[in-house]
């Protein structure tokens, strides 16, 4: 296993919370979508929504994990021209106000491969960026660009998927850091339900081998799923329920129409509850003890 | 990597890379089952009886050896080198795509899987796998882009009578790029009963390697027949290149055989200056798609360029890693040929040789067109003819037409 990185904005949250006993609401949108104003004022409010992790998709044109929800709203940053240097650029801006929350940008590997692993890797470092998710790019591809990650002192998380058995899982864990993000269903993006029980059971297995904080995303759409599953996960990442109202609160020609931040904040607010209220809840009906 | 090597015939190494090009960047949730497939093939690689069953198939299915045909009228009229055929064409289902399915289907067998997905472009691919599963009697989905549907309408007919689902995919370009998108995105989903038939000597690891292995029966059979016509190698190779099945197959057991000149003939479309054509090497760059790194058509961005060709078995914005690597190397030397070019040398093949080719070898005769002349008599060159022409006659018809009034 690697050495593990220096203190970070993302271990400071994950150990704060832990404190708290509660899980992270992870949250995540495209970048710049629908457009650069909304965008800003939905990472301005995020924050104080309760999202105690920001993830923010760099789009691609040939996105093959996701579902309908997330490919829509790549082609439409893409159509209005997002790079990687516009992504990056906005999260040098939301540092300028917003110093505690962390910040992990989701992408495919061709992109950062053109712009250049050490060149993006410092880049993304200065921007304030805290952590990458690189969809493509499985442990046995990753050294490549991980060494530039880990020399600027970013965190590379994987996807464990339930494919991933506990004699695989070692290899997943070999290069990963900050957390281990928890593929909840065998499909793309938005497209199925998560089951609970499963997914515990399989998360309390990945326990017995890391340390790691467990995160668990896909096919988590409602705050009553997100607090069932924040009652055992370190984290829950919703993104297509959320990148859904952004697609219905656009007209046809990809124009915000008006309260678009406040419904898709308000939803944020939702989860959070959801997420915040869940080991309180569950204590409360003395169940499992399944706390890390 | 050490580069001490005296042969070209050893790649992949056991990640799959082929130098830097070929590996796995696949989504976690796949990988776990690519690395089966890897098990799976090498196991049935070392069992004798994985080899016969497809060598029967391969006789009395497909129709194998396909003949290697001196194409005595073509060479007249050239007037230089000495000009033969592989008829690929000959193969049941029409093109050279029946190799590796037979090859994989019977692999996908012994692992068990009871549904088998694929992309198509021309259909070519699309066709060859609804027939093996029809003939082992196992679900089949076919995605193919909505335009590729559009101009290939006789095969999606055929995959249809072949009791195939086949998927429009109107993403994007809606043409065979998208269409390995979602090929990629329902086997995530269905990974316990699934087996992805990739079509073309590309894709994550083992594919590039796999298909090129059961494609490479067109080359060996080369080596025998041209010995037995003419007492000696060829001298020039030439295939067409999409993502390059054809040509791996054809070109990989004469790499290792120095004084054979081989010649991969990508589709430049338009024209390359154009920025409308499919040619990865002569107008890309390196990058990572579809599980492989490889040389792509991209923006500056890395955001992937729709490819364009008239031949929709062209009309991909990537090649096979292994080409990456030969062309790299220098052994394998790619050119390209236009739209105009091709449909130049499809008509005249069918005149001259009574054999109308598909558009996709169409590329590779019309570089022949451009260097045989200049060649002695003595000079042995085989071009591969991997594909009939028959489903190209209503875009062949088009485009003729076209010449008249408006379109491309």
């Amino acid at each position: 296993m690697s050495a593990p990185l220096r203190e970070s904005r993302l271990t400071r949250r994950f150990e704060k919370l832990k404190e708290k006993d509660r899980a992270a609401l992870v949250t995540f949108i495209t970048a710049n979508d629908p457009d650069p104003a909304v965008f800003r004022q939905l990472l301005e409010g995020l924050p104080t929504a309760g999202a105690d992790i920001i993830e923010l998709g760099m789009p691609f044109s040939d996105p093959m994990a996701d579902g309908p929800s997330v490919q829509l709203s790549s082609q439409r940053a893409i159509k209005v021209g997002v790079t990687i240097d516009d992504v990056l650029g906005a999260v040098a801006d939301m540092r300028e106000w917003e110093m505690d929350t962390p910040v992990i940008l989701m992408g495919y590997y061709n992109p950062i491969y053109c712009y250049g692993l050490a060149e993006f890797a410092e880049a993304a470092a200065n921007a304030g960026v805290d952590g990458v998710i690189i969809v493509d790019l499985p442990p046995e591809e990753a050294e490549e660009l991980n060494q530039h990650l880990r020399t600027n002192n970013l965190h590379m998380i994987f996807l464990a998927a339930p494919t991933t058995d506990g004699v695989r899982f070692p290899r997943v864990l070999e290069q990963a850091s900050g957390f281990v993000y928890y593929v909840a269903v065998k499909g793309v993006t938005g497209t199925k339900s998560a089951n609970i029980s499963e997914v515990s059971a399989r998360v309390a297995a990945m326990r017995t081998q890391t340390d790691l904080p467990l995160g668990v995303g896909f096919g988590i759409r409602t705050a009553s799923q997100a607090a069932e599953m924040a009652q055992f996960a370190d984290a829950v990442v919703v993104g297509s329920a959320i990148v859904d109202i952004i697609t219905d609160g656009i007209d046809s020609e990809w124009r915000a129409k008006p309260g678009l931040a406040t419904r898709v904040l308000d939803f944020v607010k939702d989860l959070a509850n959801g997420v915040q209220a869940a080991r309180l809840d569950s204590a409360e009906n003395a169940s499992t003890g399944v706390d890390a | 990597m050490a580069e001490a090597r005296n042969t070209y015939r050893d790649g992949p190494d056991e990640l799959g890379h082929f130098g830097l090009f070929g590996g796995r960047y696949v989504a976690e949730t796949l990988m776990p089952l690519i690395l089966e497939v890897e098990r799976s093939y090498d196991a049935a690689c070392a069992d004798p009886s994985y080899a016969k069953e497809l060598e029967s198939f391969r006789t009395t299915y497909a129709g194998r050896p396909s003949p290697l045909y001196f194409a005595e009228r073509l060479t007249d009229h050239f007037g230089g080198a000495k000009i033969y055929f592989k008829r690929d064409e000959l193969n049941h289902t029409g093109s050279h795509k029946i190799n590796n399915c037979l090859g994989q289907i019977l692999l996908a067998k012994r692992m068990g899987k009871t549904r088998i997905i694929a992309e198509t472009g021309a259909g070519q691919h699309g066709v060859a796998t609804a027939t093996v599963c029809a003939r082992f009697g196992l679900e089949c989905i076919v995605y193919m882009g909505a335009k590729d549907i559009e101009r290939q309408k006789p095969n999606v007919f055929r995959m249809n009578l072949l009791g195939a689902d086949v998927r429009a995919v109107d993403k994007g370009s809606a043409t065979l790029k998208e269409a390995m998108n979602e090929a990629l995105r329902d086997w995530v989903a269905n990974v316990d009963d699934t087996y992805y038939l990739i079509g073309t000597a590309a894709g994550p690891h083992p594919y590039p390697a796999m298909v090129r292995d059961f494609q490479s029966v067109i080359g060996d059979e080369v080596k025998v027949q041209m010995a037995e016509a003419e007492g000696r190698l060829p001298d020039t190779l030439v295939a067409c290149i999409g993502g390059g099945s054809n040509a791996i197959g054809l070109f990989h057991p004469f790499l290792d055989d120095g004084d054979v000149r081989l010649i991969g003939v990508e589709a430049a479309g338009n024209g390359i200056n154009s920025g409308e054509h499919a040619a990865s090497i002569s107008g890309g760059n390196p990058g990572v798609l579809h599980g492989n790194r490889t040389y792509l058509l991209q923006d500056a961005g890395g955001q992937i360029r729709d490819a364009h060709s008239i031949s929709a078995g062209l009309d991909y914005p990537g090649i096979g890693p292994e080409h990456a690597w030969l062309h790299l190397k220098g052994r394998v030397n790619y050119v390209s040929a236009t739209d105009e070019e091709a449909l130049a040398a499809f008509q005249l093949c069918s005149l001259l040789e009574g054999i109308i080719p598909a558009l996709e070898p169409s590329h590779a005769l019309s570089y022949v067109q451009k260097i045989a002349p200049e060649l002695p008599s003595d000079h042995l060159l085989v071009v591969n003819l991997c594909g009939r022409g028959d489903k190209d006659v209503f875009t062949v018809a088009e485009a003729l037409g076209s010449d008249l009034g408006a379109e491309t």
